[in-house]
Parts: structure tokens; C-alpha cells; sequence
């Protein structure tokens, strides 16, 4: 009974929540850096997702060796969008980000449909094996594999937060941004590498959705709420939060289906967005500053 | 007859869409509010006008078969129920907050209207709702319908305009451009944007209904973010935020775009045919931004003799 906790409800939530977080964590620093909701950041990992595609299939790589290349692409896609469709707004009112992030977001999902194809697809077709630890603990390949990159990423990121000067500038910008361009940071620097770093993990979590599941073209706008509901929870601009998060919220929606009361699961699996949804509500209504206490956006 | 026909089509659904995107001009256009779940209040209105008027036995639960007045009251009354509670958790946050709150609640009924079968039928939808007149011959059932969505439309614009003119619209417009300001002089702000936030909701209802019973027919893919709540904002945006005449213009302008590219996709071969689809949103999408970036007023821009303060 606990082992079968652990290996139905547990570890799909471990992987859920790391991948929320890894989308998480772009959303909170833009939203730190530039004052807005990415709306398209849901669909930035529907294109990296995609891109690892295309390598699986044209070079033959396993979905993870195609990562990095793919992480690398929507990192520069990430930054070339803000040039093109956020730049001309950087002095304006934020809110119009979020109206033109919104078409960003469908034009990237058409993109992909056209070229991508509409139905779903999986990076390695067929049933994959769990690997079976001390006779019953179950766990599969994948699910390590999502984890323990996932780790390493949080890792480098912290690392390059703490200690690197573009990194110091970046949480100084978040704090405050007034302050920061009178200390003499070029602004736009830190601008380019806030895409850079949340367009390659949004390129992660996307992979790893597709490693966990399959690909089709909705796979990122539909994790687009629970990604912002765990923005929110760990508070907006602070990205140790996102993580926190977004575990959160992947625990929660997994554990959510377990049968608690009775034999049938508390919250139906249709039903698992609504989940991360009541958490944003709630924490809106008693804490919107999160649980690391992000910035007031009052 | 074909022309007609055709002509007709286009008019009715530039109106349903004209009534949307009013109730989006009174949101964000007059007040300020970014409201990203158009297809949530759109759905609410649609499935309870659907429950309401189709004949017993369109659903597990069956159809009342009441009068669509009544669909029509109880499309409006849901709606502006449901933002009457969002807006009372989101409208003292920041605006992203609302539009995440909204978009949250969008994809949940989506959910509830694919999932709960015996209300909503899921994914085949509620078939046989009545459409006024369509007892009538052709084409002067379709032209009657049109004259009723166009006199819906007629009324919800006299009355918005007499209602941006009034003081309390001032109220809504100096909210919109200085919250601290009007608090200063002792309005209460949220007590406005609450108004506002749950009267522009009840048109997005309305607009659900008159959608469902046009079709005589609602299903989940009706309810879809690109339809029903993208679309409203690209018409909007390219109408004239601000400016009731701008969201009819900019409904129609929109719409009668969007049906031309579907005219032109058609002539393409079939196995190039589904993925034009997807070329179309992306021209919309494209569209979008050239006039945010280039001309943000719009086709009607906002009169006002204030420019809106930068950040």
C-alpha cells in the first residue's frame, strides 16, 4: 500500500512538480525583470519540446542528448521574440506585454502545428520498463532522468545567481530596478540573459513533459496555469520560490487523486488542473505576496 | 440567394462578436481590467441558455425547453455571478493577477464542459437548442435572427455609451489612468471596478447565448481560447480600446478578415487545407502585433484630451 503511494502517486508528482518548476522559474524572473505575465511562456516549451523532436527524429538522438541543443535554440528563439514583439514596448504600460505575449503565444502554437503537425507524438514510440529498486520500489528510467537534470539545472542556476555579476545584477533588477540602472547595470544585458536562462529551462520542461508523456501542440499552454500558479505560491520574482512552487503543485495535484476517503480518488485526474488552480486562488486571497513573500504587486 | 445568405452569416456573427467584445471594451478599454477568460463567461452563457431552451432530453439531464428569454436572463445573471466572484478575490490585486485568475477559470470549465457528461453531453455537445424565428423561410429566418442580434447589439452599445458618458463613467476612466487619484477623491475604487468587471462579464454571457442559439448548438470546441477569447482581444485592439464604436468597428473588421482568409484557404489544395488553418491564426496573430506596435489607437482610437501615463 505505501509502496504503491510512492511509486503511483509519489514519484509522478516529484516529476510533475519538477517540471512546473522549471517553467516556474522563467515566468517569476521575467515577471521580476520586466513586470509581466509571459503568456507565451507555456508555448515556448511546446517549441523545445518540438525542437528535441526534430533531433530525435532527423539525428537519431535519445530525447535527453537532444536536450542541450534544444534548450540552446529556444533560448535565442526567446530572446529574438523579445526583440521583435516586447522591446517596442519596454517604457509603455506592462499590461500591454501581457496583450502582446498572448499573440506571441498563439502564433507560436500555429507554427508548430504547421510544422509539427497536429496530433500527438511520442519521442521513443512503445511501452518503456520500469526499473524495479530493493524488489518493489518501481521507477522509470525517464522519471530519474527527469529529477536528476532537473536538479542539476536548479544547481547551475543557483550558482549562477549567487555568483556570477550578471547574476547578482539580474536579482538586483528584480529588487529594484530603479536602483539597479542608477548603480550603472545595463539593464537590457540583464534583459537578454532573464530570456536566455527562461527560455532554455522552459525548453526542459518541455522535453521532459514530452519524455513523460507525449507531444502535441497544446502540451505547453495547458501547463501554462499550473506554471503561473506556482509562480505565484513561491512569490512572483523570486526564483527559489518558483521551485519551491512548483514541487508544491505537482505533489499536490498528483496526491490529490490519491483514494484519501475510501476507494475512489479524492479529486478526479480530469480534474488535477483545478487543483493548482484552487492553490493560486487561495494563496490570492490570504497571501498573494507567496510563500518567500515576492514583491508586493499591490 | 447564396450572397445573401452568405452576407448574412457574416453580419450575425460580426454582432454576436461586437457584443463580446463591448463587454471587453467596458472591461479593459474603460476600466483597466485584463480580463484573459473571455471563453469562461462565453461558455457560462452558452451551456445555461443551451440547458435552459433545448427540448427535454438534449442532455442526460434533460433540456427544460423554456422560452430563450429566459436563456437569455439566466445566461446573464451566471455570468455576472461567476465575475462577481472573481473579482472579488482579483480586483484589489494587480492586473496580471486578474488575467491569470480569469484564464484559470476559462480552462476550468473547459474542463467541467468536457468531463461532466451528463450536464454537458462532453464532447458531443448540446444539440436542438431553438433559434428564434427558424420557423420562418429561407432566408428570411436567417435575416430575422440578424435583425435580433443587431438590435441586441443596438442596445447594449446606447446604453454602454450612456453609461462611459455618465459620471460614473468618468469615475471608471480616472480609475483606469490614476487609481490613487480617484481614490483621493473619495471614490471606491473597487466597489467601480466590481461594477464594471461584473457588467462587462454579463455581455460576454449574452454573447455565449446569442452564439448558442444561432448554431442551435454548443460544444467544448466553441470554448476554445483562440475563438472566443483571443479573437475578441485581436478586434478590440484593432477596433480602439476605449471606444464603444471602435469594439463594433473592430468586431466586424476582424471577423469579415478572418472569413475572407478562410475564403481564400479554401481554393487551396485539401492536404494544404488543414494546416492553412493554422496560417490564419498566425496572420491574426501577426496582425496583433503590427497595430499594438504601430498604431496602438486603433482603427477608432479613444477621444480623450489625457494620454494615458507611461509607467
Amino acid at each position: 500500500m505505501l509502496l504503491d503511494f510512492v511509486n503511483f502517486y509519489l514519484i509522478p508528482g516529484l516529476v510533475l512538480g519538477c517540471i512546473y518548476a522549471l517553467g516556474a522559474i522563467g515566468v517569476s524572473l521575467l515577471f521580476g525583470i520586466l513586470r509581466f505575465a509571459h503568456f507565451a511562456h507555456g508555448d515556448l516549451m511546446t517549441v523545445g519540446a518540438y525542437l528535441a523532436l526534430l533531433l530525435v527524429r532527423v539525428a537519431g538522438l535519445a530525447p535527453i542528448v537532444a536536450l542541450p541543443a534544444a534548450a540552446v535554440g529556444t533560448a535565442l528563439l526567446a530572446v529574438l521574440i523579445d526583440r521583435a514583439a516586447y522591446r517596442p514596448f519596454r517604457e509603455k504600460q506592462t499590461i500591454v506585454l501581457v496583450i502582446a505575449s498572448f499573440g506571441v503565444a498563439l502564433m507560436l502554437r500555429s507554427l508548430v502545428q504547421l510544422l509539427g503537425g497536429v496530433g500527438s507524438v511520442a519521442y521513443v514510440p512503445g511501452i518503456q520498463r520500469p526499473l524495479v529498486l530493493f524488489d518493489s520500489l518501481r521507477i522509470a528510467e525517464r522519471h530519474l532522468w527527469i529529477i536528476g537534470v532537473s536538479a542539476l539545472l536548479v544547481v547551475v542556476l543557483h550558482l549562477f545567481l549567487s555568483r556570477s555579476r550578471t547574476g547578482k545584477a539580474m536579482r538586483a533588477m528584480s529588487d529594484e530596478r530603479d536602483l539597479a540602472r542608477i548603480a550603472g547595470i545595463d539593464t537590457e544585458r540583464v534583459v537578454v540573459w532573464t530570456w536566455l536562462i527562461g527560455g532554455g529551462l522552459a525548453a526542459a520542461a518541455g522535453v521532459f513533459l514530452g519524455m513523460d508523456t507525449q507531444l502535441n501542440p497544446y502540451m505547453g499552454w495547458d501547463l501554462l496555469l499550473p506554471v503561473f500558479a506556482a509562480a505565484i505560491l513561491g512569490g512572483i520574482g523570486r526564483p527559489y520560490g518558483a521551485i519551491l512552487g512548483g514541487l508544491v503543485i505537482g505533489l499536490a495535484e498528483e496526491l490529490a487523486t490519491y483514494p484519501w476517503i475510501g476507494t475512489t480518488p479524492l479529486v478526479s485526474p480530469d480534474y488535477k488542473t483545478a487543483v493548482a488552480f484552487a492553490i493560486m486562488v487561495a494563496m490570492l486571497i490570504w497571501r498573494p505576496t507567496g510563500l518567500l513573500r515576492g514583491r508586493q504587486f499591490g | 440567394m447564396g450572397l445573401t445568405l452568405y452576407a448574412t452569416a457574416l453580419l450575425t456573427m460580426g454582432g454576436i462578436y461586437a457584443v463580446l467584445t463591448l463587454g471587453l471594451n467596458l472591461h479593459w478599454g474603460v476600466t483597466g481590467l485584463f480580463n484573459a477568460g473571455i471563453a469562461g463567461f462565453f461558455a457560462v452563457g452558452a451551456y445555461a441558455t443551451a440547458l435552459l431552451t433545448a427540448p427535454p432530453g438534449a442532455t442526460p439531464s434533460g433540456g427544460l425547453g423554456l422560452p430563450v428569454a429566459t436563456g437569455w436572463a439566466a445566461a446573464m445573471l451566471l455570468s455576472g455571478a461567476l465575475a462577481w466572484a472573481i473579482g472579488k478575490i482579483c480586483l484589489r490585486l494587480r492586473s496580471d493577477y486578474l488575467a491569470m485568475a480569469t484564464i484559470g477559470i476559462a480552462e476550468i470549465l473547459r474542463l467541467i464542459v468536457k468531463n461532466e457528461l451528463w450536464l454537458t453531453n462532453g464532447s458531443r455537445g448540446i444539440a436542438g437548442v431553438p433559434r428564434p424565428f427558424e420557423q420562418l423561410a429561407q432566408p428570411w429566418a436567417e435575416l430575422a435572427f440578424l435583425l435580433l442580434v443587431l438590435a441586441v447589439l443596438a442596445i447594449a452599445y446606447l446604453l454602454l455609451e450612456t453609461a462611459v458618458r455618465s459620471p460614473w463613467g468618468r469615475v471608471m476612466r480616472a480609475i483606469r489612468d490614476d487609481e490613487a487619484a480617484a481614490a483621493a477623491a473619495g471614490k471606491d475604487v473597487a466597489a467601480f471596478r466590481l461594477q464594471a468587471f461584473v457588467l462587462g462579464s454579463m455581455l460576454m454571457g449574452l454573447g455565449g447565448a446569442l452564439s448558442a442559439h444561432y448554431f442551435k448548438y454548443i460544444g467544448p470546441e466553441a470554448t476554445q481560447p483562440l475563438l472566443a477569447t483571443f479573437l475578441v482581444w485581436v478586434m478590440l485592439i484593432v477596433g480602439g480600446s476605449g471606444r464603444n464604436a471602435g469594439a463594433v468597428a473592430g468586431a466586424f473588421l476582424v471577423w469579415a478578415l478572418w472569413s475572407a482568409t478562410e475564403l481564400l484557404t479554401n481554393r487551396l489544395p485539401p492536404d494544404w487545407l488543414t494546416r492553412a488553418a493554422y496560417l490564419r491564426v498566425f496572420l491574426i496573430g501577426f496582425i496583433l502585433q503590427v497595430v499594438l506596435q504601430r498604431h496602438a489607437g486603433g482603427v477608432l482610437p479613444e477621444r480623450t484630451a489625457v494620454r494615458r501615463p507611461g509607467p
